[in-house]
């Protein structure tokens, strides 16, 4: 007997899946879709947009690449493809031991021995995207909140609040300090959060900073931890920016902070890392929680059951990462490459009488055009923001975005081009400059 | 020191679960034919080991495949880069292509509703948080995958209510027994947002027939609820009749699309678990987009994206080894029950799967969990296997097992057998069970031959002597 199915009426899908918390309306991504139609390329396409939005190491790929041509046996299966079944059938959540132990010795390396790290609190996930949301499944309940200093990436948006219902409030900072946290800034965040019946379950920073581009000091780390002692609150670091850091001197992990404090306060401490922007791998989809927190550790490794990684790529990494000479070299050269880039930027920029937040961190800079804002607000930061999109045709992601709350700044990546590239887009963006003055003088 | 959350503390992960203690007791003590003779035999592990010689001669005839080999590095750049979670294109291409075949190109896929995720974990995970909110249900015919338990109700908050499926009829789901769970949970208050069916079966081995499928649409279609359709065994059906997958049946009836999703991974059909392949194959629009954002979570590497890409787009090594593949599960498969069905141990008739669906029901002290239970220790402690006892999957029959057999070589199996024959000929006298529940002929001395490579003919005896149950009587009749 054939049943009437009346004119389908949509069912009803979740609250999850119809809100707009993926935060893909964020013109953050507007802009990519600008690229996506039209992209640069330095001989099909010249007249096309430069994708300057994309947080991508580019500058060292030769350096992989010349890795895996001297020891194909060792990364690939090899003749026989012995070790292919026993790779193929591993999925334990532990993550492949060797594996753990290289990450480990990777992250000690980047810190220059100045922090110890054990294989067995890594705990592996498909990225940082997953880890950021997994530690926060784990450290807040539906409904509470983390407390995040902005500027911020856009997409903690998503990451930290759209499956897991929890809330992000602002740690407002300004360029008055060049935007550092301060602990008034902190207490005023959380008092906002108690102000709207929310419960801070933690701090959420990035350092080094996207998108400043720049270290967190000593001082202010040491600052941000004892805060969230006194609150008994977790404490994350998304150190995923730090083999990014020009001078190696100049970062300090928070790893490192614990240590000196003979890790007191440490089992409300949590590390993200991620090889997607040191080693410039983001399509392999590596991750990692570092956790002094055993049961942090425990229940985060049973989570990652959603989101492993490949056994292949663990394979290969772990075999990449346990060559020592290959490690340390790769650290230094890709250090002075991307500070080379960097300066190449900075001074591109100056001439063309633009000033950035001084950095010394990261794939790209934090660039003030407020001056150059019809009205200083938001609605003129996007207006800017589509000149130079639609005129300039540079893609760069504008403040408001990353919830600046300062108009005028802009998020400029300067590591996923070739150098000829960003040639040409500081060019553009001199020929910008100097026809607003022309303007500007004729008016 | 500060509080974790809700998630964090409780038991939603599920390892305390009887499904994982056997795996306990394997780890510390696993069996290994020179090493370790007297461990543990991983039988609680649904992992098919039975093709890689065959894949691991593709990989040396085609170095291009990974991106590590002098043949491939010069794909290295472009796919360490490549984090678009709308996945490789040729990947998902060679995904639907490999979907389809299994299906014996009945059904076309299209690669442009292929979503990825962190395996069917992940896959699972995802759809729940597509289609429910915390609070609402799926109905899930028992027994089912222990998995389940975490994976669709961990970190979503979304309940699980059981269909009670019995052996009266082999367990199979019917229109009553959907009714009837989705009728006891209205009157409970729960919202059933949808309906999970697994397809093959873990545990039974068995998948449903095109009527019961078009049932199960009709239902779904009249209570307005959604349809998953968890088929991660597709490439295991090794016997007669031909699988049948949702994706051919809502061809075939009136049926609202937008309710229909299916579950695939690689895990299974090719043996490749450590590779997290997972997929979303939502015929709802709205469905796949949110899910592929939600796949940032969970994405594939691409360097395993590049491999599969490569490998399943080999239409003549596909072909060859699905044919291969049903040829080893259907071989192991036969063998096992024959020999089991000689000592006086009954499964369930199956035709996919990695494992049987025992039926121990006659070795109970009485007919309780609690002595499944013992039971069951028994088995892990004496008889030194790990099965899953059937109430880690939610049967509610006490007595039945599940046993995997294409986890292990022959070597390995044959040391199974001996030690579930040495139990049953010692128990025997304690244990005698009513002559009519025993497998017929099993006081027949048999020798079984040790001989790995004995033909399939030499197993086809003649007909009296084989378990009613037993799927060789149906090869032959």
């Amino acid at each position: 007997m054939a049943i009437e199915i009346e004119k389908p009426s949509s069912v009803r899908l979740s609250k999850v899946a119809i809100s707009k918390t993926h935060g893909e309306d964020s013109p953050y991504f507007a802009g990519w879709k600008a690229y996506d139609e039209n992209p640069y390329d330095e001989i099909h396409n010249q007249s096309g947009v430069i994708q300057m939005g994309l947080a991508e190491n580019q500058v060292s790929f030769d350096l992989l690449e010349k890795y895996l041509e001297e020891h194909h046996e060792v990364s690939s299966w090899g003749k026989g493809a012995p070790g292919f079944r026993e790779n193929a059938l591993f999925q334990d959540y532990h993550g492949l031991k060797s594996f753990r132990q290289a990450m480990a010795n990777f992250m000690e390396q980047i810190r220059g021995g100045k922090a110890k790290f054990d294989p067995d609190r890594i705990v592996l996930t498909a990225g940082a995207t997953a880890a950021n949301e997994l530690l926060t499944f784990i450290l807040a309940d539906p409904g509470d909140a983390l407390l995040v200093p902005t500027p911020y990436y856009p997409g903690f948006d998503r990451d930290l609040r759209w499956r897991t219902g929890v809330k992000i409030v602002p740690i407002h900072c300004n360029s008055s300090n060049n935007f550092q946290i301060t602990p008034e800034a902190l207490e005023a965040a959380y008092q906002s959060a108690e102000s709207m019946d929310l419960k801070v379950r933690g701090i959420l920073i990035t350092n080094p900073s996207n998108p400043l581009g720049s270290t967190i000091q000593s001082s202010v780390l040491n600052d941000i931890l004892d805060f969230a002692a006194h609150k008994n609150i977790h404490l994350v670091s998304d150190e995923i920016y730090s083999g990014s850091t020009f001078s190696p001197s100049e970062f300090v992990s928070i790893a490192e902070i614990l240590r000196n404090r003979n890790y007191k306060d440490a089992e409300r401490v949590h590390i993200v890392y991620s090889l997607s922007k040191d080693l410039g791998l983001p399509g392999f989809r590596v991750g990692t929680i570092y956790s002094y927190n055993d049961d942090v550790v425990t229940t985060a490794r049973r989570m990652s059951s959603f989101t492993l990684i490949s056994s292949q790529t663990q394979h290969l990494l772990a075999c990449m990462l346990s060559n020592h000479e290959f490690t340390q070299n790769y650290i230094k050269t890709n250090r002075e490459r991307l500070n080379k880039r960097y300066d190449m930027i900075i001074q591109g920029l100056k001439k063309a009488g633009i000033e950035c937040l001084k950095g010394n961190a990261g794939l790209f800079c934090w660039m003030n055009l407020s001056p150059l804002l019809n009205e200083p607000t938001r609605q003129g930061e996007l207006e800017l923001w589509n000149i130079i999109l639609n005129q300039v045709k540079l893609n760069i992601s504008p403040g408001s975005s990353c919830h600046c709350s300062e108009p005028g700044w802009f998020r400029v990546c300067f590591a996923n081009m070739s150098e000829q590239t960003l040639r040409v887009a500081l060019q553009r963006i001199h020929k910008f400059m100097e026809q607003r003055k022309v303007c500007s003088v004729n008016q | 020191m500060a509080a974790i959350s809700k998630i964090a503390t409780g038991n939603g992960h599920g390892e305390n679960s009887a499904y994982f203690d056997g795996w306990k007791a394997y780890e510390t003590n696993p069996f290994h034919p020179t090493d370790r003779p007297d461990g543990v035999i991983q039988m609680g592990l649904a992992e098919n080991q039975l093709c890689f010689d065959f894949i691991e001669k593709w990989l040396m005839e085609h170095p291009e495949a990974s991106i590590c080999t002098a043949e491939g590095v010069s794909k290295f750049k472009e796919t360490a880069l490549f984090q678009d979670y709308h996945g490789i294109p040729e990947f998902r291409q060679a995904v639907a292509k490999f979907m389809g075949k299994v299906r014996g190109d009945r059904v076309k896929f299209d690669p442009d509703r292929i979503v990825m995720s962190g395996g069917a974990t992940g896959a699972h995970e995802m759809v729940a948080f597509c289609l429910a909110d915390p609070g609402e249900a799926f109905l899930v015919p028992t027994p089912y995958y222990p998995g389940f338990d975490r994976d669709l109700r961990w970190r979503t908050g979304v309940e699980l209510v059981p269909v009670v499926c019995d052996s009266a009829n082999d367990f199979k789901v019917t229109i009553d027994s959907l009714q009837s769970a989705y009728h006891k949970a209205q009157e409970a208050n729960i919202k059933i947002k949808g309906l999970l069916i697994t397809n093959p079966s873990n545990p039974l081995g068995t998948f449903k027939d095109k009527d019961t499928l078009k049932n199960i649409i009709n239902f779904v279609n009249e209570k307005n609820i959604h349809l998953i359709g968890d088929e991660i065994y597709a490439a295991t059906v090794f016997m007669e009749p031909e699988f049948v997958s949702i994706s051919e049946v809502i061809e075939e009836v009136e049926c609202n699309r937008d309710l229909i999703h299916i579950v695939y991974s690689l895990s299974k059909d090719m043996g490749f678990p450590g590779f997290r392949v997972g997929i979303v194959y939502s015929y709802n629009d709205t469905v796949t987009s949110c899910a592929r954002k939600m796949s940032s979570f969970g994405l594939v590497s691409s360097q395993t994206q590049h491999l599969i890409a490569t490998m399943l787009s080999n239409d003549e090594f596909i072909d060859n080894f699905v044919a291969e593949s049903r040829e080893r599960l259907f071989k192991r498969h036969k063998y096992f029950t024959w020999t089991l069905s000689q000592i006086g141990i009954c499964s369930l008739k199956s035709n996919a799967g990695l494992f049987i669906w025992m039926d121990l029901r006659k070795l109970l002290k009485e007919k309780t969990f609690e002595a499944e239970m013992d039971l069951w220790r028994v088995i892990i402690d004496e008889v030194k296997l790990n099965v899953s006892p059937g109430s880690s999957f939610h049967c509610h029959e006490p007595g039945w097992f599940r046993v995997c057999f294409a986890n292990m070589d022959d070597y390995s199996m044959e040391i199974a057998l001996s030690r579930i024959r040495n139990f049953m000929v010692k128990n025997n006298e304690t244990m005698v069970p009513p002559r009519n529940k025993l497998c017929r002929r099993t006081s027949l001395k048999l020798s079984l031959s040790r001989s790995l490579s004995r033909k399939m003919d030499d197993f086809i005896m003649s007909p009296s002597i084989m378990s009613p149950q037993s799927p060789l009587v149906q090869a032959r009749t």
